[in-house]
């Protein structure tokens, strides 16, 4: 690739006390990557997001934002990370959450300013005219003055996709976003992800949405064992497995279509 | 068989009221500095600093364990020579208070706080948020509304600890009741009225706590998430 990835992960390494969880992750992202992560439940995939945005802080190794290496090395020890450098970062990173994670006393439109006024300290008109922008791009500017209680769950987590965008993120992450949707909603939320992807947004979504994968993402990858087992174009890594875990994990998978 | 007879009373019934007002003022001084008291108490008790969690647990756990009878005498008898400064009934009371209602309220927080899930730190967080800015901002509304039943317990249960004031002398309802039982050779009928008083307000207080607990649930976010 001639140009330089938007994201640079060395050897990340996650351990929640004795359990070795992550075990050396390398990954370039490049601007407008869609890249689809796929695993067995306890694979480590949601670990592996939230490394990213430091939600969880890596046990060893290095990520590079945009050319920038967050952290600061110390010889023979961990990098140590600074709060004021974490908020920094999570502000360009965008996380969409299984369980949507509306904050229930606020409105639509209040969860949606919450980060721009609050974290970027922007104005209110600016704020609102902006979260009104993200609510009309998902769907449902009419619902701006509702508490989430009021939304169904394909609501819920197109609004929180909303207010990840909001802050005009340089890469989003979707922690299996549709995976506590019932069935009749999650194609709402996936055709929301989509027109996302299309628009050339940078993102790693963690899914069970095979079929999905296959069509949106431009790589693949499957985790097991705490390591990228086998990455690739989706063609590949999901029509012509060569690692024998995958393979056993997609002949689970059986049932999607592509 | 007793012969009722509340003329006594009703005539005097002044020496009530100014008790009441007495009862009144204790327990909202102690409302007043034991509910901002309690929350910084919780914050540091939830504080990732030890130096600040430790001495937090210690102070709520020495306050919530001794006898207020006993604190009050302390305040009362004990600080006055050790600080050389002049000690009032109120003074003694308010402190007492104050702080032993701040150590009960600083649980409650405490309680309300850790109840908030996980999910609404880690949306916080993620869109940039610091701690004090997630705790102030998305934390503490939430969890402060699931507190208020807890808080209503804590605070009659506050003013009815309140009548050891009169011990030291505090002019509160139930010295009033005292002083005027014995003037008027009257106690039960001073009691009965004492007592029904004491109920009167209590009540009328939870009851009011009840219907701003029930407009909060009908604002649309009363469920999580
Ligand atoms: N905060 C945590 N504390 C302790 N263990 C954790 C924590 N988060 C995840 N784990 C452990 O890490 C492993 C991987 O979990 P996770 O990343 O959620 O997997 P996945 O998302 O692939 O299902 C599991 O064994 C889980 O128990
Ligand atoms: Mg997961």
């Amino acid at each position: 690739m001639s140009q330089e990835p938007i994201l640079t992960i060395r050897g990340l390494h996650k351990s929640f006390g004795d359990n070795h969880v992550l075990r050396g992750i390398d990954l370039d992202v490049q601007q407008g990557d869609c890249i689809a992560i796929l695993g067995a439940s306890g694979s480590g995939k949601s670990t592996f997001l939230r490394c990213l945005n430091f939600m969880e802080i890596p046990s060893d190794g290095a990520i590079t934002h945009a050319g920038k290496t967050i952290g600061t090395e110390r010889p023979g020890k961990p990098r140590v990370y600074s709060e004021d450098e974490l908020t920094k970062v999570r502000q360009k990173v965008g996380m969409v959450f299984q369980q949507f994670n509306l904050f229930p006393h606020k409105t639509v439109l209040g969860n949606i300013t919450e980060g721009l006024r609050i974290v970027q300290g922007k104005d209110k008109a600016s704020s609102d005219a902006r979260a009104r922008e993200e609510l009309a791009r998902v769907g449902l500017a009419e619902k701006a003055d509702e508490y989430p209680s009021r939304l169904s769950g394909g609501q819920k987590q197109r609004v929180a996709i909303a207010r990840a965008l909001a802050l005009a993120p340089e890469l989003m992450l979707f922690d299996e976003p549709t995976s506590a949707l019932d069935p009749e909603l999650v194609g709402e939320v996936l055709n929301v992800i989509r027109g996302i992807a299309d628009e050339g947004r940078t993102m790693l979504l963690v899914t069970h949405e095979i079929g999905f994968a296959y069509h949106v993402a431009n790589r693949v990858i499957f985790m097991a064992d705490g390591i990228i087992q086998e990455e690739g174009p989706p063609e590949q890594v999901l029509k012509n497995p060569q690692n024998p875990l995958t393979q056993a994990f997609l002949a689970r998978h059986k049932q999607f279509e592509f | 068989m007793y012969e009722w007879d509340f003329t006594a009373v009703i005539e005097n019934s002044g020496l009530l009221w100014q008790g009441l007002l007495g009862t009144l003022a204790i327990t909202g001084t102690a409302l007043a500095f034991g509910l901002p008291l309690g929350l910084m108490l919780a914050l540091s008790r939830l504080s990732p600093r030890k130096w600040l969690a430790w001495p937090a647990g210690f102070i709520i756990e020495f306050f919530r364990t001794t006898p207020p009878l006993v604190q009050l005498f302390w305040f009362f008898f004990a600080l006055p020579i050790l600080m050389d400064i002049q000690m009032t009934p109120y003074l003694a009371a308010a402190i007492t208070f104050s702080i032993q209602s701040s150590a009960f309220f600083a649980e409650v927080f405490r309680a309300g706080i850790v109840s908030i899930e996980r999910g609404q730190w880690e949306a916080a967080r993620a869109i940039g948020m610091q701690r004090p800015q997630a705790m102030r901002r998305i934390i503490l509304p939430q969890a402060v509304k699931r507190m208020i039943p807890a808080f209503t317990e804590r605070s009659i249960e506050l003013m009815k600890t309140t009548t050891l004031v009169a011990t030291v002398s505090y002019a509160d309802l139930l010295y009033q009741a005292n002083e005027l039982a014995q003037k008027t050779f009257r106690p039960i009928e001073v009691f009965t009225v004492t007592a029904l008083i004491y109920f009167t307000v209590i009540f009328g207080l939870s009851l009011c706590v009840q219907a701003v607990e029930r407009r909060l649930a009908v604002s649309g976010d009363s469920t999580v998430r």
